[in-house]
């Protein structure tokens, strides 16, 4: 792994640097507080109900009601802005030459994909950072079930990371950004959109295509379940698609 | 140190390189020179392990470059085609990063980008950023990643293009400075370059190595006609004429810019020269210059470069 930690190093200076992130950051904080915020209000405005309904005040649970939802609209968001975080890592490098000096250099491929792998999850882990404060605040203003918060999290940041796995390779694929990004948000749309044949498909395929679909794993995360085959969904995921990668880094040089 | 062992590749089904075959010893500047699209680039990418060839076996220090291409390229400072660099990072963040791939860390890194920054003349821009930089800086900081890490082998792939001429005096003041600790290896198009920095000379056209010499050997075997260049006072054309029925001279051309400039070309084993001032005052007119002309590096190559279709032709 020798180079890791310069081009990691390398690559999150450029990602920090980039008008391209804080543009994405910024508009996906706006969106998600937007989010939040409707979650809570309407919580709010049910529970004033509810404190005339005793069985509705039963119904009423923070999980149910602003944690899951929250979570599950932010995975939208992420669909769409996560494209745009990675398309750059390889695709500017074919563009302006450097690839050259990148596989010139005595770093493997893997470890320099890793790097970039890495840099854009830690991106990826500040803008959600991001987010923490209004769970502070609704933590300070009501009884939070913070394990399941923090499982939320957990799954919405290995949702990321599968969808920025799939961005590094069709970044990898082109030299042109846009195109990188829009297969990758068409790649990503399938994957999410898959599900919806299942009961057409008979039980056996449905069953197969309910688990290729990538947001329904993040639903059992979302409701604060820990679930050991939706984690490995996602980490299986995202080395395919990080090998898948390698395969095109190889073909690439190949053709020179 | 170099070594290319019938390195052949393919584009798709467009040859690249052909079977190109040579050696640079330790310590020897060698000039790889022929015009765009002859395969100059090609070949370097190969030895720098930037993409692998179709057949063939590249070796630098005596490792293949295929097989163990970490090794090579840690021994390797490489400065590609149009000196790509990351232009959003400052000089001194982007020499640490290339510091920080070739392995060193801490102290080492300090002290090494000290010195490239010395070596290339980087002190006034060292914080600012590569973007911002004119084309001639921006090329010292090309250089400045490859000499990190102090790579016994370097390669250089036109690193004198688009820059202009006090610029061009400047690299090739700073590649000659590096000759005595590295073995180089450097493409250009522009001979009186190579004739002036390198020990040797590779020509290469059309993907095959046509020539293989020093500057001066090659000017002086390959010359297979000698030009005399004379200036004559009168009637021109009846002179060329007769000139060039002459026994020994190939060919004879009036000047159109120079009046009464005639260049004649003849064999180069005998001295025409007193012959041909003879012919001259014999037809009555006035003889005013009489010189051979000595055919430069440029005539050479010019000469390999087109005579190839025609050996081709002879070949099939």
């Amino acid at each position: 792994m020798k180079g890791f930690g310069s081009v990691y190093r390398k690559e999150l200076y450029a990602l920090f640097a980039s008008p391209i992130f804080y543009t994405v950051g910024v508009t996906f904080l706006v969106i998600s507080g937007y989010f939040f915020y409707n979650s809570v209000a309407y919580y709010n405005l049910l529970s004033f109900q509810a404190s005339q309904n005793l069985v509705l005040a039963e119904q009423l649970s923070l999980e149910q009601m602003v944690i899951r939802p929250f979570f599950l609209d932010l995975s939208i968001i992420l669909l769409l802005i996560c494209p745009l975080i990675t398309m750059r890592l390889y695709a500017e490098e074919r563009k302006t030459g450097t690839l050259e000096l990148l596989f010139t250099y005595p770093v493997s491929d893997c470890s320099t994909l890793l790097a970039k792998f890495a840099a854009v999850l830690t991106a990826m882990a500040t803008i959600l950072a991001g987010t923490l404060p209004g769970f502070a605040l609704l933590g300070h203003m009501a009884s939070l079930n913070w394990p399941a918060v923090l499982c939320g999290y957990l799954g919405i940041f290995l949702l990321a990371g599968a969808f920025m796995s799939l961005g590094i390779l069709t970044s990898s694929m082109t030299q042109n950004q846009i195109i990188a990004a829009v297969l990758s948000f068409g790649a990503l749309l399938m994957f999410w959109i898959v599900g919806w044949t299942k009961t057409l498909v008979g039980p056996t395929a449905g069953a197969l295509i309910e688990y290729l679909a990538i947001t329904g794993h993040l639903d059992s995360f979302a409701k604060g379940i820990l679930d050991s085959r939706d984690i490995i969904y996602y980490v299986s995921f995202v080395i395919l698609f990080l090998f898948f990668t390698l395969r095109q880094l190889e073909s690439y040089r190949w053709k020179g | 140190m170099i070594e290319a062992q019938g390195l052949t590749k393919f584009y798709g089904s467009l040859p690249a390189i052909r079977d190109v075959t040579f050696r640079v010893d330790q310590g020897e500047v060698v000039g790889f020179l022929g015009p765009n699209g002859a395969g100059k680039s090609t070949a370097i990418r190969i030895l720098t392990c930037y993409m692998p060839p179709t057949a063939g076996i590249a070796k630098v220090d005596g490792i293949d470059c295929f097989a163990s291409s970490l090794q090579v390229r840690s021994r390797i400072g490489y400065l590609p085609e149009n000196n790509p660099l990351y232009n959003d990072l400052t000089v001194s963040r982007f020499l640490r990063f290339a510091a920080g791939v070739k392995g060193l860390s801490g102290k080492n890194t300090t002290r090494e980008m000290d010195r490239v920054v010395a070596v290339c003349g980087l002190e006034k821009v060292r914080h600012r950023i590569i973007g911002h930089l004119s084309k001639g800086y921006k090329q010292r900081v090309g250089l400045a990643q490859a000499l990190v890490n102090n790579p016994p082998v370097l390669i250089l792939d036109e690193p004198t293009i688009g820059l202009d001429p006090t610029q061009i005096i400047e690299i090739r003041k700073l590649i000659q400075s590096l000759r005595e600790q590295h073995t180089i290896l450097l493409s250009s198009h522009i001979l009186p370059e190579v004739a002036q920095i390198c020990q040797r000379v590779l020509i290469i056209n059309k993907g095959q190595i046509v020539a293989t010499d020093t500057p001066g050997n090659l000017t002086s075997q390959l010359q297979k006609s000698a030009q005399i260049s004379l200036k004559v006072e009168g009637e021109i054309n009846q002179l060329a004429a007769v000139l060039e029925s002459h026994e020994g001279v190939q060919k004879v051309t009036v000047s159109r810019e120079d009046a009464g400039r005639l260049l004649v070309e003849t064999d180069r084993s005998r001295d025409l020269r007193p012959e041909i001032a003879r012919k001259v005052i014999e037809r009555g007119l006035s003889l005013l210059e009489l010189k051979l002309v000595d055919l430069s590096l440029e005539d050479i190559f010019l000469q390999l470069v087109t005579e190839e279709p025609v050996q081709e032709e002879t070949q099939s």
